[in-house]
C-alpha cells in the first residue's frame, strides 16, 4: 500500500511537469495552429542557462528569475526569426522548420556544455516534509510550483486585457486585426510564454531526471501525450492529461511493464488517442461543413 | 470635405483582379450604400479599405493616405469594419466581445471610459445585455449580428465599414437592426459604408448610392436617381 502511494504521488510531481510543457505547447498550439517540436529543446536551453548561472555564483532563485526572463525573450526571438517567415509556406514545410529547430537547440546546448550528465540542484530540502513517509520535499515542491503557475497563467487569461487579447488572437486572428490588435506582436508574447513556462518546467525536472543533453527526449514525449490527451487545444485537458499521463507512467512502470518499456506507454497512448478519440478528453472536435 | 475617399482603387486576388479603379467617397456622418449582385465586388470593396487585401490606388481617410496602412493600424485610426460572416469571437463570451471592440481604441480606455460605452451599447442593443455570459458562438444570427456591430461601436468609430448586416437574417430582424444603424449614423455621428443585396432596406438609409458590376461603379448618385431610373429599378430593385 506505501508502495502504491509512492508511485502515485511520484507520478503526480513528474505528471506536473508534463501539464506545464503540455500547456506550453497548447498555448503555441492556441495561437498558431502549430504544434512545437522545439518545446523540449527550447526548455533544455533554458536549463542549461539556468545551471550556469548558478555554477557562476548566482543564488538559487536568481537564476531561476533571470532564467525564464531569458527564455521568454528567447521564445520571441525564435518566433521573429525562424517560425514567422516561415508561417505561410505549406504546414509540412513548418514542421520541417520545428524540427530543425528541435536539433539544432539540442546540438548547440551539447556543444556549449558538453555531453557528461550534470546534477542539478533542488530549493527544496533534502528531507521529506511533516515526516511522511509517502513524498519528497522535491516533489511536493513541484506540484506546488506548477499548480502556483498554472494559478497565475489562468488569472492572466482570465482578468487582464493582455490576456484577453491573446484568447482573441487564438479565437479569430482575422477579427482581432478589424478590432486594431497586432497579431503578429501577440503570437511573439505567446511563444515568449510558452518558452518561460517551458523553462520552469525544465528547472523542476532536472534534479529527477538529471542534466544532460537528452534529458526533455523522454519527458517531451509524454507532454506530447499529455497534450493530445487532453485536448491539443485545450488548457485544462493538459493540465488534466499531464497528471494522468505521470501518474499511468509510474505504475504501469512500477506493476505492469518494469521501467525499461514505461516509454512505450506514451507512445501506445499517443495511438490509442489518435485512434479513438482524436480531440482528446476535453478539446473541441473538428467538424467542417461540406 | 468626405471622411472616407477612394480614387482608383483597385484590388486582386491570386487568381485576377476584382476592382478595377473605383472611386467613391463617404461624407462625415454620411451613409455610402455599395449595391450589386454576388461577385460584383462588394466585399472586395471594404476589405481593401482596411488592408485586409493587396491594393492599388489611393485610399484617404480624414484627409491623410492610409492605402499603405496594415489593418490594425487602420482600426486604431477610427474605421470599424464589420465583415462578411459577422467575424465574432465565437469562444468569447459576448461581454469578452465587447472588451476586445475597445482594447485599442482612439481615446481614453480608463475602467470608466469603457463602462459608459457599455452602457451605451446596451441601450442600442438590450438584448446583448441580456446575454452578456453567453459564449458567442451560441448567439442567434441576429444577436451575432448586434454584437459585431455593439463591438463595432465600442471603438467610438468615425467610420463604419458594414458587409451585409442583413445576410440570412428574418425580415423583422432586419427592419430592427437598420433602425438601430439609423439611430447610430445619428446620434453618434459615425459615417457608414454600407455593402448590401437587399437594395430596398438599404436605400433608405442611403444618401449616396454606388452600384457595382464586376468590379466597376455603373452608376453613382443619391437614392432618388436609381429610384427614378425604370431600367435601373427595375434591375436592381425589383419591383
Amino acid at each position: 500500500m506505501e508502495g502504491l502511494l509512492h508511485q502515485v504521488f511520484a507520478g503526480l510531481a513528474n505528471g506536473a511537469i508534463y501539464a506545464s510543457l503540455a500547456l506550453a505547447l497548447v498555448m503555441i498550439y492556441r495561437v498558431t495552429h502549430f504544434v512545437n517540436f522545439a518545446q523540449g529543446e527550447l526548455a533544455l536551453c533554458s536549463t542549461y542557462s539556468a545551471w550556469a548561472l548558478i555554477e557562476a555564483g548566482a543564488s538559487y532563485w536568481v537564476a531561476f528569475v533571470v532564467t525564464v526572463a531569458l527564455s521568454f525573450a528567447m521564445g520571441v526571438v525564435i518566433e521573429r526569426v525562424v517560425i514567422r517567415p516561415a508561417s505561410r509556406a505549406p504546414a509540412l514545410s513548418v514542421v520541417i522548420v520545428f524540427i530543425g529547430l528541435m536539433v539544432a537547440l539540442n546540438s548547440v546546448a551539447g556543444w556549449i556544455f558538453g555531453y557528461s550528465t550534470l546534477s542539478f540542484p533542488s530549493p527544496f530540502p533534502a528531507e521529506p516534509p511533516f515526516g511522511n513517509h509517502y513524498i519528497g520535499s522535491h516533489e511536493l515542491g513541484v506540484i506546488a510550483v506548477t499548480l502556483g503557475m498554472l494559478g497565475l497563467l489562468y488569472v492572466f487569461f482570465r482578468f487582464t486585457t493582455l490576456g484577453l487579447v491573446l484568447r482573441a488572437v487564438a479565437d479569430n486572428a482575422e477579427s482581432s486585426r478589424l478590432v486594431g490588435i497586432r497579431v503578429e506582436r501577440m503570437l511573439g508574447l505567446g511563444w515568449g510564454l510558452a518558452a518561460a513556462i517551458g523553462a520552469v518546467a525544465g528547472i523542476m525536472i532536472a534534479p529527477i531526471v538529471f542534466l544532460d543533453p537528452s534529458m526533455m527526449s523522454g519527458v517531451m514525449l509524454y507532454a506530447f501525450a499529455a497534450a493530445l490527451l487532453g485536448g491539443i487545444d485545450s488548457p485544462i485537458g493538459a493540465v488534466v492529461g499531464g497528471f494522468i499521463v505521470g501518474v499511468l507512467e509510474n505504475l504501469m512502470g512500477a506493476y505492469v511493464i518494469g521501467t525499461e518499456l514505461k516509454l512505450t506507454v506514451a507512445l501506445v497512448l499517443i495511438v490509442v488517442v489518435l485512434v479513438v478519440k482524436p480531440s482528446g478528453l476535453f478539446g473541441q472536435p473538428v467538424a467542417a461543413r461540406v | 470635405m468626405s471622411l472616407l475617399a477612394l480614387a482608383g482603387l483597385s484590388a486582386h486576388y491570386g487568381c485576377g483582379p476584382v476592382l478595377h479603379g473605383i472611386s467613391l467617397d463617404v461624407a462625415a456622418a454620411g451613409v455610402s450604400v455599395v449595391l450589386g449582385a454576388n461577385g460584383a465586388g462588394k466585399t472586395t470593396l471594404l476589405r481593401a479599405v482596411c488592408g485586409m487585401i493587396a491594393r492599388e490606388g489611393t485610399v484617404e481617410f480624414d484627409g491623410a493616405r492610409i492605402d499603405r496602412m496594415a489593418t490594425p493600424d487602420v482600426a486604431r485610426l477610427g474605421i470599424a469594419h464589420v465583415p462578411e460572416g459577422r467575424g465574432t469571437f465565437p469562444n468569447l463570451s459576448t461581454e469578452e466581445n465587447l472588451r476586445l471592440g475597445a482594447c485599442s481604441r482612439r481615446g481614453p480606455r480608463d475602467r470608466r471610459a469603457i463602462a459608459s460605452l457599455f452602457e451605451r451599447v446596451y441601450q442600442y442593443f438590450p438584448k446583448l445585455a441580456q446575454r452578456r455570459r453567453q459564449q458567442a458562438g451560441t448567439l442567434s444570427g441576429g444577436e451575432q449580428q448586434m454584437l459585431a456591430l455593439g463591438r463595432a461601436l465600442m471603438s467610438s468609430p468615425k467610420l463604419m465599414l458594414l458587409d451585409e448586416p442583413s445576410f440570412g437574417l428574418a425580415p423583422l430582424v432586419v427592419e430592427e437592426l437598420y433602425r438601430i444603424m439609423r439611430d447610430i449614423n445619428a446620434d453618434e455621428h459615425v459615417g457608414i459604408l454600407l455593402v448590401e443585396q437587399n437594395a430596398a432596406i438599404a436605400l433608405d438609409l442611403a444618401d449616396q448610392v454606388y452600384l457595382f458590376e464586376t468590379g466597376r461603379v455603373v452608376m453613382a448618385g443619391p437614392p432618388k436617381d436609381l429610384r427614378g431610373d425604370e431600367a435601373l429599378r427595375r434591375v436592381y430593385l425589383g419591383y
